[in-house]
Parts: C-alpha cells; structure tokens; sequence
C-alpha cells in the first residue's frame, strides 16, 4: 500500500471540476482508484458469463465481441424486472440535491460522483434506446450511444458507489441510486466485468459457507479458540454449539467476526451472553457466513447465497434464525430474504424470546431477528446483569452503518444496549448519524486495500465527524453493528481520527455482562488490562452456578 | 441553455405570427386538441409503461426508526410499517416535499482550529425546497384559477380563490399574487441552474428549456392581463366552446393571447415526454411508497429466479472426513454408515 498523503492534502488535493462537459470525459484507470478484476477461474467456477482475463489499466478490456447487444439486452431486460429502475430513469429531474450527500463526491469532487451524475451515466443510455425524444434528438436530449469507453465509465463509478443510500433519502422523489448502482453492476457481470474482492468471497461463501473458505472443521477449531479465550478473561468456559439438530435458534453472524479482529471479540461477546442466557442455540458452518457478497453482484446471485440461511434452518429443524451484527446482511435479510427464499421452513415459528416471552412481531414472516433487538428486548426486561463501569475507560460513540439505518430503521435498538453497558456515550454531529448516516466509504466490497487512498477519501466526511468528538468530547472509542465497518473503520479511525478503537457493539456487551460465577475480572475481551484494577490481586475463577 | 431559450422564442414568435396570418384553426383548436390529447394519452401511456414492470421487493428508504420493540419508538411516518403510515409519508412528500426539506449544504474546512484538521460542516439548506414548494403551490394556483374560463358559471371555490390570490388589491386589474410568485421562483429555479457550479455542470437542455417555457407561458399570461388587457369575456366564449366541441372562430383575440395558449400546448405536448413525469411518477417510487414491514410480510417476486444453490449434502460430501474428525455431527457417517 503506497503512503498516504495526510488529511489536510487530502482534502486540499481534490481537483476542481474539468472544463469540459461530463459527456466528454473519461476516467483514467490509475493503480489506487480500481479494484483488482476477477479471476477467470473464480468466474467460471461460479459460472459467471464471459469470463475473461482482463486488466481494468490496459486499453482492452478484452469484452466478448458482442458486447453491446448482451449490454443492451440485459439493460432491457433489467427495465422489464424493476419498476424501480424504468422510475429512476425517467423522473430524476436533476435538482441537486443529491450531489453532496455522497461520501464519494465530497472526499473526491469528482462530478461523476454525484449521485446524480452516477445515474446520468447510465440514464443517458436509456434515452438513447428507450426514449422517443433521445432517439431523435440524440445529445441535445442528454442521450448517447455505448462505446467500450462508456463501458469503462460505468465500472468506475459503479465501484465508487457503496449502495450506502444516502443520496435516497434526499431525493424528492426518492431515487435511489444506490439500485441503479447495483444493476450497473448485474450489467457489467454480463460481460465477464467483476472484482476479485467480491467474486473471491462469493466463491468461498458459495461452496464453503464463509468469506475466507476456511473449512468446517478449522471453523470449528477457530470458534473453540475464541471460547478459551473467553475463559481466560472470564473463568467460564462458554458453550459453541455447532449444527446441533432441534435447537430453539439457529444463529448466524458474517463470518469477519470469527476470523477478523476486532470481530473476533465482538463474536465472542455472542458466546458469553448465549451462554450465560443458557439460550438453546446453535452455530452452523455450512450457514456460516451472514455477510452476502452476492448482494454486491447480482439479486439471483444475492439469493443464492441467502438460501443456505433458510435451508440449514430447515435441515436442523430450529424455531427461528437470530442475526448477529452486519450491514448488508440485513439489507438481504431485511428487506430481501422473505421474497428470495421464503416463505420460511415449515418447521420455524414466529420469534419470541425464550427469556422474555416477547413476540418479535416485526419478523413474524421472515423469522429473523437481528441481535440488537434480541439484547435490547433482554435488559429492558432486566433480564441481564451489567456492570458498564467495566467500559468506564472508553468514551464512545456509535456509527449507524447505512444498510441497518436506510434500508431496515435500526436506530434506537443498538443506542439502548450501548447506553446500558456503557457509561459515556456522545453523539456524532447530528447531520452524520441515525437515518442520515455517513458510509464508512468502503462498503459494498470495496473494502479492499488497493484503493486505499480512495477509502479514505470516501471515509472522509465519517472521519471528520468522528475527528470531531474525539477532540471535542475527548470521544475514544467507536460502536458499530457491521463487520465490514469492524474491518474499515480501523484504518479510517487510524487516519482521521488516530487514538479511536472500534468494535461491534457485543464486545461491549461481553465486557460489561456479570456472569454467574464467574472471576473477578481484570481484562477486557482482547486481554488488555481494565483500568484501576491493575495492582489488585487476581482472583480464582469462581464456580459455575 | 441557449438552444432551449431559443426554441421557446421561436414557439411563441411562430404562434404571434400565425395569429397575425389568421391560422385560427391551427392555433385555436388543432393545436389545443392535440396538446391535451397528447398530454393526457401520453401521461397514461408512461404510467402503464411503469406499471407493467412488477416491485420485485420491498425497498423503501427508512427515513426513521423502524417499528420493533414496545419501548421504542417508531417514527411512524418516516419509516411506516402499515398503510395508514405510507398514506401520511406519501402526503408529505408530495404536499410539503418533506425529503427536500432535510437538504443540506455540506462544507469542508481544510483546517478548523477545534479538529486541528479538517472539518465538514453541514448546515440546513432549505432554499431549494422553499422556492419549488412555492413554484408548485403557485402553479397550482394560477392553474386553478383558470377554470373560471373553463367553467359558467364560475365555481364559488375558484372565486375564492382569486380573491384570496388578490388579496394585495394591487392595480387594476387586480395583481394575482400567485403569477409573480411563480415567476420569482422560477427565476430562483433557473437563476441555480446558472451560478451554482454543480447544477450548472449537471444541467441538460431538458432542464432549461421546461424552466423558459414556463417563464414565457407566465410571462405572456402576465401581460395579457396587465398591458394587454385582454378581453376575458371573449376568451371565456372562445374557450367554454372549445370544451363544447364546438369552437366558435376566434377572430379578435390578441396574438399575445395565441402565444400564451401555445406555449401551454407545447407544455403539455412535451410533458409526458420529459422528467415533468416526477409528478406522477413520485406516487410510484418504490423508496418511498412501500412500507419497511418487509420481514413481516413477504413480498411475492413474479420473477424469483429458481432455487439454486450448494446443497447441504453436497458440503456435506466435500466435507466429511474433515467433519467427522472435527467432531461435527453428519447425517451420513464416512464409509457410507
Ligand atoms: S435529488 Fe433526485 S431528482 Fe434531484 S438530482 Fe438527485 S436523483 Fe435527481
Ligand atoms: S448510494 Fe451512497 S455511494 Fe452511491 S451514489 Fe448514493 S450516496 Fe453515493
């Protein structure tokens, strides 16, 4: 990774807008501002159509010959399966005010990423074929013809888009980019155009249930050593169910938080509290992975992936699916699982909370719930017994990761957990949280390390609201509920904000529930020493019960 | 910009010049015939156009919290879970454009002394929003208004109406409030378009030449009641035997006159054509009509592609060995048990 330049260059470097209208340029394709392709063999194995080699930096992308009919069929085809996307492409009435709620056009004032512009790309296509006036008028109707440049065009900027939706939300008539965004992308899959960062991930979860492709029983191995080190900071040993038959729940979390730190506490957080509520659960590992990477390539793709979900949960006969901390996860789970693959196995039953008897009415249907109304739901009924002063020495604040805030309207949930097993909590800048939430800038599979610069400068309006109460409220700690936010926010905590620690928001959990029986504690879960307890004499690990 | 202002002067010059050379047939009853024609075919047209492509899923935009727990609470109208929820999200997003209301303008410091680096600020930005809200409400306005020449008698409702819009009782005859207002805004409109960088960058000729040739329609209705002082009572003949089908000759109406009313059919022969659809397209937007209750009601997809996906037993199969010794339980022992 090359050396950053710092913040104020950052900033400073942003070019003015070219002179020339947006119709006649082009990007360039510099190393740092595109995401390595694909691999042929990924592609095939996932039987992708026209895999190819391809080098985004070289002149030919190597696109099979009749490229523009499988563009302009798949586009038509595309228009006749979304209502939303014949909408979007008619009634934008280029109002603006999209233009600077995008992450990307104020870390990069590139007018291209202008959600308004993102779409252009894309709309002045239409016009050309599916409108009368673009069809006769031609450019003066802001309509033009596929070339191969155009086609570079769009993965450009279709993989400076993180599906965030922010731009949605202030749109009068509520288009939302972040859809045509992800159709650009089913287009471009089309003709053999994807990442290796999100066709990796989707091979491993495809065929072995999790991002990395870690196999069932190094899976199995990875969450026992998880749960001796909950032993060793704790003195109980919690229980790791794995593809237990007949459990109440089946849980599934994205797989990050197994393999990833700082995830790895958040999951371990999980194993403290389903063990100390005896919850009748289990882990599976061929549903191991809640994180869908095919949402960032195709809806069949996102469906595929998602299908394990209720699968395993009819294979293993549970009641009903609990969903651990993530953001795309529940944009699938929330607002598209239902309708992929359900409706839900035969054997679930709507949720309800074996401890507090409550009724997740919100998830009659689908059957899922996600783990900050679980815990939520668990200390309002007082069912837990916390001790937040063990997270005294963290002054924290909480990043609404954009799938959760936009696209399901998880808001309160985690800030009532967070407010109960942590003392000082403050609010990011008002216009930076809850529905209006800033990207951590490298969701939707761009959090890869070669464009680095570029997350960053997508994360820059984050980074800033965070700099922000760091040194105004002394803020040194992030909250978060997402595992690519648990993978991202670190290096943009690091850059704009050096000193803040993130992690999930049940590693705080972890921390601050009193277990029964269990020691005296004295270091939080990553095995740092808790503050003020240092010269005290370490006790024995108390008895279970 | 400049074709766009062109193509509306060449409109209203070529409708004065018909009026002169006696095209009454034309300008008084081909052309308006059509225009609606056009108008209202072509705006159903686009609508079924929508309408034939299904919602495969339910996307709404949560603008609030999400209905959940009894202790907290939803925001029920940004972020409605039920019917009566999606009607008021729906009303004030069309009569009070509430997603324009949220606008900001975001500003970036290179150095503020209390970051000790950069900063962004966002701060409210409510002018767009005040200004098309005022458009919109004084089109609709000065639109109402003109039913007392589609109407006899007039509706006591639309009198009221003027006599409200009249309520400067300024000059003679009295100054509609409603068609200055309109002209302000769409001066504001259109003066974004030219000194603001970005809105420059994005506009198109579509976005100028609807601006232009409203300002003109406003513009000529201006002057037809304040300089030209034209004969109402004329026109109302003229127009009331229009809506009969029967158009008496219009022969002694102003030319001003022919080019306002052509400059509205060319409105509305360009409307269904062009992004003016967002007013009957904001009622279709998925982001916003559908209520975020998609895990407790399942939406059917008509094009749900079929199931397809690595099987359990096929994992299982790759994985056995490896399994077994793990200690994970199977539904098939290695060596075929
Ligand atoms: S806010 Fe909506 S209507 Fe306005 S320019 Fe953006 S996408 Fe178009
Ligand atoms: S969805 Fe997010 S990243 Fe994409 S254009 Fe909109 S604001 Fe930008």
């Amino acid at each position: 990774m090359a050396k950053l330049p710092p913040p104020q260059t950052l900033i400073a470097d942003r070019p003015s807008f070219p002179d020339q209208p947006w119709f006649d340029t082009r990007p360039s394709f510099a190393p740092g501002n595109f995401c390595y392709p694909a691999k042929k063999e990924t592609m095939e194995t996932l039987h992708m159509p026209n895999p190819h080699e391809w080098d985004p930096a070289a002149d030919d992308w190597g696109l099979p010959d009749d490229w523009e009919r499988i563009l302009c069929d798949a586009f038509a085809e595309r228009l006749e399966k979304h209502r939303s996307l014949k909408l979007f492409m008619d009634i934008c009435v280029r109002c603006g005010a999209c233009a600077d709620k995008c992450h990307f056009f104020l870390g990069t004032n590139d007018p291209k990423n202008m959600p308004v512009l993102r779409a252009e790309l894309l709309r002045s296509l239409y016009r050309r074929s599916h409108s009368l006036s673009g069809r006769v008028l031609g450019k003066a109707a802001g309509a033009r013809s596929w070339d191969k440049g155009v086609v570079k065009e769009l993965f450009y900027y279709a993989y400076q888009c993180t599906e965030c939706r922010r731009c949605s939300l202030f749109c009068p008539y509520g288009v939302d980019t972040a859809e045509i965004t992800m159709i650009v992308r089913e287009l471009l899959h089309e003709v053999g155009l994807g990442t290796h960062w999100i066709m990796d991930p989707v091979k491993n979860c495809s065929f072995t249930g999790n991002h990395l492709g870690i196999q069932p029983h190094s899976f199995v191995e990875i969450v026992e050593m998880l749960a001796d080190d909950c032993e060793t900071v704790t003195g109980i040993r919690p229980k790791t169910p794995f593809n237990k038959k007949n459990a109440e729940i089946l849980f599934i979390t994205p797989s990050g938080d197994v393999f990833a730190d700082p995830g790895i506490y958040t999951f371990m957080g999980y194993l403290l509290l389903f063990h100390e509520l005896d919850l009748d659960y289990t882990l599976s590992t061929y549903a191991s992975e809640g994180g869908n990477f095919g949402s960032f390539v195709s809806f069949d793709m996102a469906k595929k992936l998602n299908a394990k979900m209720y699968a395993e949960a009819k294979r293993l006969n549970v009641k009903w699916l609990l969903g651990g901390e993530c953001g795309h996860m529940w944009r699938v789970v929330n607002q598209y699982m239902g309708t992929y693959n359900g409706p839900a196995p035969a054997n679930t039953t709507p949720p309800i909370s074996p401890l507090t008897g409550t009724v997740f009415k919100n998830a009659a249907s689908t059957r899922m719930v996600h783990i900050a109304e679980f815990t939520a739901d668990l200390i309002h009924n007082d069912k837990l017994n916390l001790d937040p002063s063990r997270n005294d020495h963290l002054i924290s604040t909480f990043h609404d990761s954009c799938n959760p805030a936009r696209s399901m309207g998880l808001l309160d949930e985690p800030r009532y957990v967070l407010r109960a097993v942590c003392n000082n909590f403050v609010e990011m800048p008002e216009n930076t949280i809850r529905e209006r939430t800033f990207c951590c800038g490298a969701g939707s599979g761009l959090n890869t390390e070669e464009i680095m610069e570029l997350r960053m400068r997508a994360g820059m309006p984050r980074g800033n609201a965070l700099r922000y109460v760091q040194q105004k409220f002394g803020v040194n700690h992030l909250a978060c509920i997402c595992a690519l936010d648990r993978a991202t926010l670190p290096p943009l905590a690091d850059y704009w904000a050096p000193g803040v620690t993130v992690s999930g928001l049940h590693e705080l959990v972890g921390n601050a529930l009193i277990m029964k029986g269990e020691g005296r504690r004295t270091m939080d879960l990553r095995q740092e020493d808790l503050p003020g307890v240092d010269d005290a004499e370490p006790e024995e690990p108390g008895e279970d019960g | 910009m400049l074709s766009s202002l062109l193509l509306v002067l060449l409109i209203g010059a070529a409708a004065w010049a018909g009026a002169q050379a006696g095209f009454y047939l034309l300008l008084g009853a081909v052309l308006p015939y059509s225009a609606v024609l056009v108008f209202i075919a072509g705006l159903v047209r686009r609508m079924i156009y929508w309408a034939g492509s299904p919602v495969p899923f339910t996307i709404p935009v949560t603008g609030g919290q999400e209905e959940s727990l009894g202790f907290i609470r939803q925001a029920k109208t940004d972020c409605p879970s039920g019917a009566s929820g999606v009607w008021a999200r729906m009303f004030f997003e069309v009569a009070f454009f509430r997603s324009l209301f949220r606008n900001t303008s975001a500003e970036i410091q290179e150095d503020c002394l209390l970051t000790k680096g950069p900063r962004s600020i966002y701060s409210s930005s409510k002018w767009l929003w005040a200004f098309a809200l005022l458009f919109h409400y004084s089109i609709l306005l000065v639109f109402l208004r003109h039913f007392r020449f589609f109407m006899e008698p007039t509706p006591s409702c639309i009198r009221f109406l003027e006599s409200l819009d009249g309520i400067m009782e300024l000059g003679s005859p009295r100054f509609f409030l409603s068609a200055g207002l309109m002209l302000a805004a769409l001066f504001f409109l259109l003066g974004r378009r030219f000194f603001n960088e970005r809105l420059r960058y994005i506009s198109l000729p579509g976005d100028y030449f609807p601006l232009l040739l409203l300002i003109g329609i406003a513009g000529t209705g201006i002057c037809l009641r304040y300089f030209d002082k034209a004969d109402t009572t004329a026109i109302k003949v003229f127009i009331m035997s229009l809506t009969h089908f029967a158009p008496v000759s219009p022969q002694g109406l102003s030319p001003l006159f022919f080019t306002h009313l052509a400059l509205v059919c060319a409105l509305l022969l360009y409307f269904p054509f062009s992004k003016l659809t967002h007013m009957v397209g904001i009622f279709f937007s998925p982001t916003r009509n559908a209520p975020n209750n998609s895990r407790r009601v399942r939406r059917v997809n008509p094009w749900n592609p079929p199931d397809q996906y690595f099987t359990y037993a096929e994992y299982e199969d790759l994985y056995r060995e490896a399994m077994a010794e793990a200690g994970l339980p199977l539904e098939k022992q290695p060596d075929g048990t």
